[in-house]
């Protein structure tokens, strides 16, 4: 059971510090949203689960709080990337397509 | 000896987020890199409760999680013109 | 441990000088956000959880808060 949940542990711990990489490396807002939500919120579900697992008599408590960072920190990036498209950020140059000024464009013509 | 490596390796992921909050050009990117840095520090506060043997510590980062999203959304809400 | 706490101290005051020299007012109170973030770390390293709480329920989320909606009602840029 120590094993078990010490591995789980180290593999989101290595999640957590892909995601401070990610969040330093990436060229635009929009794509370190991605890294900094994905990334960590795997990450802290992994170490939080794993420690619950190292310690049995916690695993109540340890579920609530992971549960509770599952549902809020997509909330709480969402927020932050719908408030950075608002105030008029611009994409980085490499980008494609941009859905968002296509539903605008769609919805003014309907 | 082994928590002692998952302190490091959290802790640098705390570094990089932290040079991007320095770095980062405009207000937005700034709230990005805290918000991570937040969501990070979550996981270090179970982390070392698991290191002390404490059960109590857990209270800690429950709140910890509760208050740092209230923040986030707060500045969201600044930034799109409207609190 | 002792590395990881001087680590955190030396994160701490780069967040600090950082508040201090941003001319944006939001940049810097989410510099200062990051500041009580990392205190509250610092205090459950010395094994004061209730002193750690008290500082990140009212250093993240209430001195933000109020800091906000104090730069909304005057200006956000500094000359």
């Amino acid at each position: 059971m120590q094993i078990i949940g010490t591995v789980i542990t180290g593999i989101g711990t290595v999640f957590l510090c892909l995601g401070g990489l990610g969040v330093f490396r990436l060229p635009d807002v929009y794509n370190r949203l991605q890294a900094g939500t994905k990334c960590t919120t795997l990450g802290a579900f992994l170490t939080i689960i794993g420690v619950g697992i190292m310690h049995p008599d916690w695993l109540s408590k340890t579920l609530v709080i992971a549960l509770f960072i599952l549902i809020t920190n997509p909330i709480s990036n969402h927020a932050l990337g719908r408030a950075s498209r608002k105030s008029g950020v611009p994409l980085c140059d490499r980008s494609v397509v941009d859905k968002a000024d296509e539903f605008e464009e769609y919805k003014e013509k309907q | 000896m082994v928590d002692f490596v998952f302190l490091i390796i959290i802790t640098s992921g705390v570094v990089l987020c932290l040079l991007r909050m320095l770095k980062g050009p405009a207000a937005p990117d700034r709230a990005v890199a805290v918000d991570t840095i937040a969501t990070i520090t979550t996981a270090l506060l179970v982390l070392l409760g698991s290191i002390f043997e404490r059960y109590v510590y857990l209270d800690v980062a429950l709140v910890y999680a509760v208050l740092t999203f209230i923040g986030s959304v707060a500045i969201a809400r600044f930034l799109e013109k409207g609190i | 441990m002792i590395i990881v706490v001087s680590f955190l101290i030396v994160l701490m005051l780069i967040g600090a000088i950082a508040a201090s020299i941003f001319r944006d007012l939001i940049s810097a109170v989410i510099a200062a956000a990051l500041v009580s973030l990392i205190a509250a770390i610092l205090f459950y390293f010395l094994q004061a959880p209730d002193v750690a709480m008290a500082e990140a329920s009212i250093g993240a989320a209430l001195t933000a808060a109020i800091f906000i909606i104090a730069v909304r009602r005057t200006k956000r840029y500094e000359e």
